[in-house]
């Protein structure tokens, strides 16, 4: 049987991964050099839980997805250029700062005003998704107080997999530490799940969907409300890139036998 | 004045406090000494007495909560017992692990209290002022940064404290009654993500990586991907190293199946992966690139084997690059180490 669900995947955009990041003084704090022109991708782990929110909503005829994200207006259209053939959604953009540096429980808030506002969203149906971590502040503190601040006391983090029963009820499996997983049954919506990477590849670009997409992406970005963030006391003493640089030793002229016997030494030395 | 609460838990027996538990002891009493603080721990466990015998000496106010349904790590118990904990403590700063356990429930802990929260925190400094330290942009980044508002938590990462060592004692503890919402979450237990050895080992000196070159064509013209995971599991087995692998590893095999099955993303380290701690890596059949040599970043000695005298890790990430094929050395290698053994 069907389970019909709301599923509201929180997603920011971050740098694309293959860049390189500088720091910056900028007047709001600190910042990344040229960071409005860095090519930006949905962040890797919240992508995940995208995916993860669209098979199920799929599996589950009736339900409803939610792609909240909060970022510069002009990134969010760029990115979602890209996101958007990839799984049907619905887009709630945010327009608002972009980066790691600010504060966390600002945009908690900011995310928990804006899906609790959602049209048509049933508080008993949702299934608040996110990346555990983001990759660029990388906290895993934000889906959680949004859980929070909208009253729900069933969270998971680390998620790579959720089996739903005929009842309403699910399985979660969560990462904790030594490469094992915990399994847990919830009773079913509300809860958050805080994904890593799950267990589905990349969806494959679909023109169709995009086409569908960008109809309602591109109104819903013209009409973004504008977010300002509160530092609530938080202040940077510095921000660097580590200096460590290492010399290396490149060895282009050992035998197999020469190398396993010079690495069994170094694994050996304390 | 500060006021410093330490959260800890217990272990998989219920009845110890965790490692990372203990490390973040030794930071709140170093970090009490430098601020003139008064110091509390805070404990949560099935059996909180007997994990409290290991702090006998701590010279801290202990505080504990107690009972079975404290034993399994769930977010509902566990964020009503630390809030508890917070409020018996009315601390200034509270510092817990980063634990999977803590880290599911200390934001909304934090929230509760009309707190702040950092979390990965990788040192503490400062006299006047508590300064933390912490990586951004996954560990491509570092900032000191601080903050007025109060209570303050903070996440400690584990391993970068020493574990608190005392000698076992009773020690006095004050129990905090906590009041349970409704339950609707049953944790029934751990599962290992594949069948057979467990391959990763966080306490590990070594962190072995596998990279996609292990599965691509070898000279012959053919893969050799059965050779290629009794190589590195005869590597694993004969070290006790803990593996690794890269994206484009686990990547190969989509939807949960590893093209070597004994890989799963939970090895995967990087970008989107893991960033652990050992104090030697040695990559093997990798290209080392950005995306992935961030999660190298607390990896001490690093040295790889890689057919690409230009790959990544020669651009001054890896101590050394042994530019050779993984195969021949590898298997030399794990018959070196096998003959050590006996």
């Amino acid at each position: 049987m069907a389970n019909i669900l709301h599923i509201v995947v929180c997603a920011g955009i971050v740098p694309d991964p293959l860049q390189t990041l500088e720091p910056v003084t900028t007047p709001a704090g600190p910042g990344l050099k040229n960071e409005m022109v860095l090519p930006a991708v949905l962040d890797p782990w919240a992508a995940s839980a995208l995916y993860e929110a669209a098979a199920l909503a799929a599996k589950n005829p009736g339900s409803k997805l939610w792609l909240v994200s909060l970022g510069p207006k002009a990134k969010l259209q760029q990115v979602m250029m890209t996101v958007a053939q990839k799984v049907a959604f619905e887009l709630v953009p945010i327009d608002g700062p972009i980066g790691g540096f600010p504060d966390a429980h600002s945009t908690a808030a900011v995310l928990a005003e804006t899906i609790a506002a959602l049209p048509g969203l049933d508080h008993e149906k949702l299934l608040l998704f996110g990346g555990w971590e983001s990759a660029t502040r990388g906290a895993g503190v934000t889906l959680q107080l949004v859980g929070e601040r909208l009253g729900i006391t069933d969270q998971f983090q680390g998620v790579d997999q959720i089996t739903f029963s005929d009842d309403g009820s699910f399985e979660v499996l969560e990462r904790v530490e030594g490469g094992k997983h915990q399994v847990s049954v919830c009773a079913g919506a509300p809860a958050v799940l805080g994904w890593a990477t799950g267990n589905l590849a990349e969806p494959r670009n679909n023109p169709q969907v995009g086409m569908a997409n960008m109809r309602t992406i591109m109104p819903a970005l013209a009409k973004a409300k504008v977010a300002k963030l509160d530092a609530n006391g938080l202040s940077y003493l510095s921000v660097s890139l580590p200096k460590q640089q290492r010399t290396t030793r490149v060895v282009k002229d050992m035998t197999p036998d020469q190398i396993a016997a010079e690495l069994v030494e170094w694994i050996g030395a304390e | 004045m500060e006021s410093i609460l330490v959260l800890t838990h217990a272990d998989d027996t219920g009845s110890a406090l965790s490692k990372a538990s203990l490390e973040a002891v030794t930071a709140g009493i170093d970090l009490a000494a430098r601020l003139s603080a008064l110091l509390t721990i805070g404990i949560i466990a099935a059996d909180a007495a007997t994990a409290a015998s290991s702090l006998p000496s701590s010279g801290a106010r202990l505080l504990a909560v107690s009972g079975e349904a404290f034993a399994q790590a769930r977010y509902a118990s566990d964020a009503a017992a630390a809030e508890a904990l917070c409020r018996a403590a009315s601390a200034t700063i509270v510092l817990a692990p980063g634990s999977s356990r803590f880290t599911r429930i200390m934001a909304g802990v934090a929230h509760r209290l009309s707190g702040f929260i950092d979390t990965h925190i990788t040192g503490l400094s400062g006299t006047e002022n508590v300064e933390a330290s912490r990586w951004f942009y996954r560990q491509r980044i570092e900032a000191v940064l601080s903050r007025s508002a109060r209570p303050w938590f903070l996440l400690l990462d584990a391993g970068t404290h020493a574990a608190f060592a005392d000698e076992a004692g009773t020690a006095q503890v004050e129990t905090i009654t906590v009041e349970l919402p409704a339950l609707r979450t049953t944790v029934s237990g751990f599962r290992a993500p594949t069948l057979g050895a467990q391959t990763i080992r966080p306490d590990a000196k070594l962190l072995f990586v596998a990279g996609a070159g292990w599965t691509k064509k070898q000279p012959d013209g053919q893969a050799h991907v059965a050779e290629a995971g009794d190589l590195i599991l005869g590597f694993l087995h004969a070290t006790s190293a803990s593996l690794g692998s890269s994206k484009s590893l686990v990547d190969q095999g989509g939807e949960g199946n590893s093209v070597l099955p004994f890989l799963t993303h939970l090895n995967q380290i990087g970008q989107t992966g893991a960033t652990p701690r050992h104090a030697k890596g040695l990559s093997t059949c990798c290209h080392g690139e950005e995306p992935h040599v961030v999660g190298w970043r607390f990896i001490g000695s690093r040295r790889a084997i890689s057919l690409d005298p230009n790959c990544g890790w020669t651009r001054g990430k890896a101590d050394v690059v042994y530019v050779a094929d993984a195969f021949p050395v590898m298997a030399k290698l794990n018959a070196l180490l096998e003959a050590a053994k006996t």
